[in-house]
């Protein structure tokens, strides 16, 4: 008897449920802030890639990051939440998480195998409290040198491998009336040269420190100040027209081999892909240093109530991690995958090198704001710009400058 | 039906406040009309500034907090370099910008007061920057002024190789620049003010000078500009609220660059607001910017308040 009832309700609950999810595809609303010509073609890829695996992917794009957070968590809170959106890491996250607004996504985590595969940086990232509540997607890096093959080759002279490298092909470059370094001058722009600079001459353990709760003493070290001094001497290899550029202007300076190289996180290839150029043949890149400064997006999920809109959201999560999504967005994005353990055969060069960094620990940095407050990220600017522009400013007033910041806003 | 509810009294004997009554009576229109915008300048104006106030007494990052953490953000606030740099950079700006302003509007004036001709024409011209926005004044000077795109590069390419004028990527001297367009942006409004004053001044008082024989410019200086004193106060504190609220010429022209050289305490404040999530020492940025506003001004209103008084007697 029992037995018979349980049998009956399995085979109506299967009656009414197949021929649902046979009809309806499973329909996703996804905010998200990729616009741009090279990133919607990327933001496609996912699109595709979940319609056919069954579902409906609606696009509800909105230009500009703050604009689509501000939008997605309006409806959050007005219960009306999306599918699914981009977010960025860090404190809003954390405040999100904390009023209970996201779904957990540790089932699809362990299904995934997303602790095994994931760089801990980006792993460190997506988890709160021990849970995840972001699906990374993509891994920007930060501290690349792209430089002109022409420009190099007329100079005699090839990828940097240290900072001393570029001080001495600096020269060379100018010898040839080549502006050496294309840099633009703008405080987040200087602030990733330096940060390029303290990974790759001060090495990955005085980043890491530098950056953490014990950030006196990383800063008290020799090393620190002669990192202080390396950067100091690139203003030397910049023409004049730098205070205020905009990087893409700088990698444009780049493309056209007016000026020999750059220092700018790999969202630049777009730029170079745009005017049709390859890695590896017109435009090189290199990695100073061991060390792998990463940023990156990720997704997250809203708690929803209906059965269909979770089962749409476990979908999302299965297909944008798999392999072969992961590969065919990130060749569009300009990124590389999050995963570790996917092929790098079919990306450009550059991205190769990424993800041979990727793979070793030693070697994974986070971006600077995954470690600090906004606040803090800004005074640092703040006093990294001015030492770059201030001819008189010394080596030690900016490392006691540096660690009066980091004391005030930390 | 209300008519005649209101008029009742009326009919009734005097009593004492019934006047006062009678004065709230036909007044509650008016003041019930006035409500919404007492309210709004009470809670919008007031209130806000009460309460950024307060912010700035407490250790606010991204949201709001309600602690109390004292003068610590202030001690933050004067031990920032790029506060003080915003600070005296506003004071350089203001004290060249307002007279520069000043001197070049009212010599364009004066210009355009000797009936030249297509006037018309030479006054829309001398007034159209200042109907463009400070973004697009900015962004203009940037290019003109940037030494390997605008005025220095041309002078270089037309067989000029040692002209030099690279002052915008020159910290020390990048706040001139900065000067030099606000000038630029403004002299056409106070040339506007100006003239419309040179155009009251009676034909009868040139004749007069001139059969005294005086010579123009002392008719200029000691006539003609003691008569335009209201017009002159009027462009000058047009002219110091935008030094004040100086903040989109800055974005679109330096971006505080090169390094901190050309930051100003608006920005100061809008950055730490918005991109650093750092309402606490924005809060007591804004605060000093008030305070200083109303340090500057309280002896003007003063003087113009007693003035006023004396006057009646």
């Amino acid at each position: 008897m029992k037995l018979m009832t349980s049998l009956i309700a399995l085979a109506a609950a299967a009656a009414i449920s197949t021929p649902v999810l046979a009809a309806e595809p499973l329909k996703a609303e996804v905010i998200h802030w990729w616009t741009s010509g090279g990133e919607a073609a990327a933001v496609k890829v996912f699109a595709d890639a979940y319609n056919k695996a069954g579902g409906q992917w609606v696009d509800s794009a909105i230009a500009g990051g703050d604009a689509a957070r501000a939008a997605g968590i309006n409806r959050i809170v007005g219960g009306n939440p999306p599918t699914m959106m981009q977010f960025n890491t860090g404190k809003q996250l954390d405040e999100l998480v904390k009023n209970d607004f996201l779904a957990n996504l540790d089932a699809a985590a362990s299904a995934g195998n997303w602790k095994a595969v994931l760089p801990k940086a980006i792993l460190n990232a997506s988890m709160r409290n021990g849970h995840f509540y972001a699906l990374p997607v993509n891994i920007h890096g930060q501290n690349w040198v792209f430089f002109n093959q022409k420009a190099f080759a007329e100079a005699g002279i090839t990828a940097p491998k240290t900072w001393e490298d570029v001080l001495a092909d600096g020269p060379k470059l100018k010898a040839k009336g080549i502006i050496p370094l294309a840099h633009g001058g703008q405080k987040w722009q200087d602030k990733i040269l330096f940060d390029a600079v303290l990974a790759g001459d001060g090495g990955a353990a005085l980043f890491r420190k530098v950056y953490s709760p014990d950030a006196q003493a990383a800063i008290a070290d020799p090393k620190f100040k002669q990192v202080a001094e390396t950067f100091k001497k690139l203003r030397g290899l910049m023409d004049e027209g730098m205070p205020g550029r905009n990087w893409n202007d700088a990698t444009a300076m780049v493309i056209t081999g007016k000026a020999g190289m750059q220092v700018m996180g790999d969202w630049a290839k777009g730029e170079f892909l745009a005017a049709h150029q390859t890695a590896g043949k017109e435009y090189g890149c290199a990695v100073i240093g061991s060390g792998y400064i990463m940023g990156g997006d990720v997704f997250v999920f809203p708690k929803l109530k209906s059965a269909e809109g979770t089962a749409a959201q476990a979908l999302l999560e299965k297909v944008m991690f798999s392999p072969e999504t992961q590969i065919a967005f990130n060749m569009k994005k300009g990124s590389v995958p999050v995963r570790t353990d996917v092929e790098a055969t079919g990306m450009d060069s550059c991205a190769q090198q990424g993800m041979t960094a990727l793979k070793d620990p030693e070697r994974q940095l986070p971006s600077v704001s995954y470690l600090i407050s906004p606040d803090e990220d800004g005074a640092l600017q703040d006093v990294v710009t001015q030492y770059l522009n201030t001819p008189a400013e010394t080596s030690s007033e900016f490392v006691s400058k540096f660690a009066a910041a980091v004391k005030a806003s930390g | 039906m209300s008519d005649s509810i209101l008029q009742q009294p009326q009919q009734g004997v005097e009593r004492p406040g019934s006047r006062w009554r009678a004065r709230l009576r036909t007044q509650w229109p008016a003041a019930i009309a006035l409500l919404p915008a007492a309210l709004i300048l009470l809670v919008v104006y007031i209130g806000t500034m009460v309460w950024t106030l307060r912010l700035s007494f407490t250790s606010s990052k991204m949201l709001p907090v309600m602690d109390f953490v004292g003068w610590n953000q202030y001690f933050r606030l004067f031990n920032t370099e790029r506060f003080i740099i915003s600070i005296d950079n506003i004071w350089v700006f203001g004290v060249l910008f307002i007279p520069g302003a000043l001197v070049c509007g009212f010599m364009l004036a004066v210009f355009i007061d000797q009936r030249v001709r297509a006037e018309g024409l030479l006054r829309t011209i001398f007034l159209y920057p200042y109907a463009l926005s400070f973004i697009v004044t900015g962004l203009v000077w940037q290019w003109f002024l940037n030494p390997t795109l605008g005025l220095q590069k041309v002078i270089h390419d037309l067989g000029f190789p040692h002209f030099q004028f690279d002052w915008i990527v020159q910290p020390t001297r990048v706040v001139y620049t900065l000067v030099i367009a606000g000038i630029w942006q403004a002299s056409g409004l106070v040339m506007a003010i100006l003239l419309a004053g040179l155009r009251g001044i009676d034909a009868e008082l040139w004749k007069a000078t001139k059969i005294d024989a005086i010579p123009a410019w002392r008719v200029y200086f000691s006539i003609i500009l003691p008569m335009l004193s209201p017009m002159i106060a009027t462009a000058s504190v047009l002219l110091a609220v935008s030094v004040a609220k100086l903040y989109d010429l800055v974005v679109a022209m330096t971006n505080g660059g090169p390094g901190l050289s050309s930051e100003v305490p608006a920005k100061f404040v809008m950055d730490n607001f918005f991109e650093r999530s750092n309402v606490g020492l924005g809060s007591a940025a804004a605060s000093v910017l008030l305070v200083s506003v109303i340090v500057i001004l309280s002896p003007w209103i003063y003087s113009q308040y007693f003035r006023r008084q004396g006057g009646r007697k």
